[in-house]
């Protein structure tokens, strides 16, 4: 019962930060109301019993994506005021709602596996490692290929950045 | 477990209440008359004391700053399956050893490309 009061609290700043993010016409304080929808994203997977999801989405989205969007907006110049965005109102609503309309679609054509009662909620982080890390799980590979796209970014990033 | 978050929501509440009522509390209290209001120019300018500020607060930060948030993001991605192999590192054993270590190994190249690079130097 807590909970669901909880994630309906949550759902709705989720969503009221994400409109403030759309709507605000400073773009500094659109990013920092995409800060806080983060935030409310990593409550609601805590209401869903995924602790370690909530954590990375703490440490990864609100750490350091936002950071990286904060400092894109103050290494550009005065671009305070105004959407950038203003000049193809008319494609960027298309495009818009084929999106939503793919969404909706999706979500509700989908099989979703509902399971009642909720299953008992407890630490997660030992049991993803396990199904990580096991030889047997079948993941160590990918696992091993994502150092090799991290890698890949971090040297794009360098190349990219360094002053020639 | 869940309870534990139950005290992050309270505490969350608690601040939440606390920064609305206390710019609430002053703003009734004049509405109340019981705080005198005699702004002049002194009391309503931006800054009481202390210098006026020169220009605009909007300055172009040094590009140099972006490739360090690039390289944190990296090896924050790093740490987050760091975490949960810390966790299960007793399960694991031997090998979960190795494979951490041929994950590391991987990354840590990137970490010397950008220190011969000298990209980690402030000029």
């Amino acid at each position: 019962m807590g909970m669901e009061i909880a994630f309906w609290i949550l759902a709705a700043l989720g969503v009221g930060s994400a409109l403030a993010v759309v709507l605000n016409r400073d773009i500094f304080r659109a990013a920092l109301f995409l800060v806080f929808c983060f935030f409310t994203i990593a409550g609601i997977y805590i209401t869903i019993g995924a602790d370690f999801l909530a954590g990375v989405q703490v440490l990864i989205y609100v750490g350091a994506i936002s950071i990286l969007i904060i400092f894109a907006i103050m290494l550009t110049r005065q671009t305070q005021r105004g959407s950038p965005s203003n000049r193809l109102p008319l494609p960027a609503l298309v495009i818009g709602l084929a999106f939503l309309g793919a969404m909706v679609f999706i979500v509700l054509t989908t099989n979703w596996h509902v399971v009642t009662p909720l299953p008992e909620a407890g630490p997660t982080t030992g049991a993803i490692a396990l199904e990580l890390f096991d030889p047997e799980s079948g993941f160590v590979l990918p696992f091993e290929i994502a150092s090799v796209l991290l890698l890949a970014a971090a040297i794009g990033a360098i190349v990219l950045a360094r002053e020639k | 477990m869940l309870d534990n978050y139950g005290y992050i929501g309270i505490f969350l509440i608690v601040a939440a209440v606390f920064a609305i009522a206390l710019p609430l509390i002053p703003y009734i209290l004049s509405l109340l008359g019981i705080v005198p209001r005699k702004p002049d120019q002194v009391k309503s300018s931006t800054y009481e004391c202390g210098m006026d500020t020169v220009g605009s607060s909007w300055v172009q930060f040094n590009f140099r700053y972006y490739l360090f948030a690039l390289l944190f993001v990296i090896f924050d991605v790093q740490v987050v399956f760091l975490y949960p192999w810390a966790v299960a590192i007793r399960q694991l054993g031997l090998f979960g050893i190795i494979e951490m270590l041929i994950f590391i190994s991987i990354l840590i190249v990137g970490f010397i490309y950008a220190w011969r690079k000298r990209t980690l130097e402030w000029k």
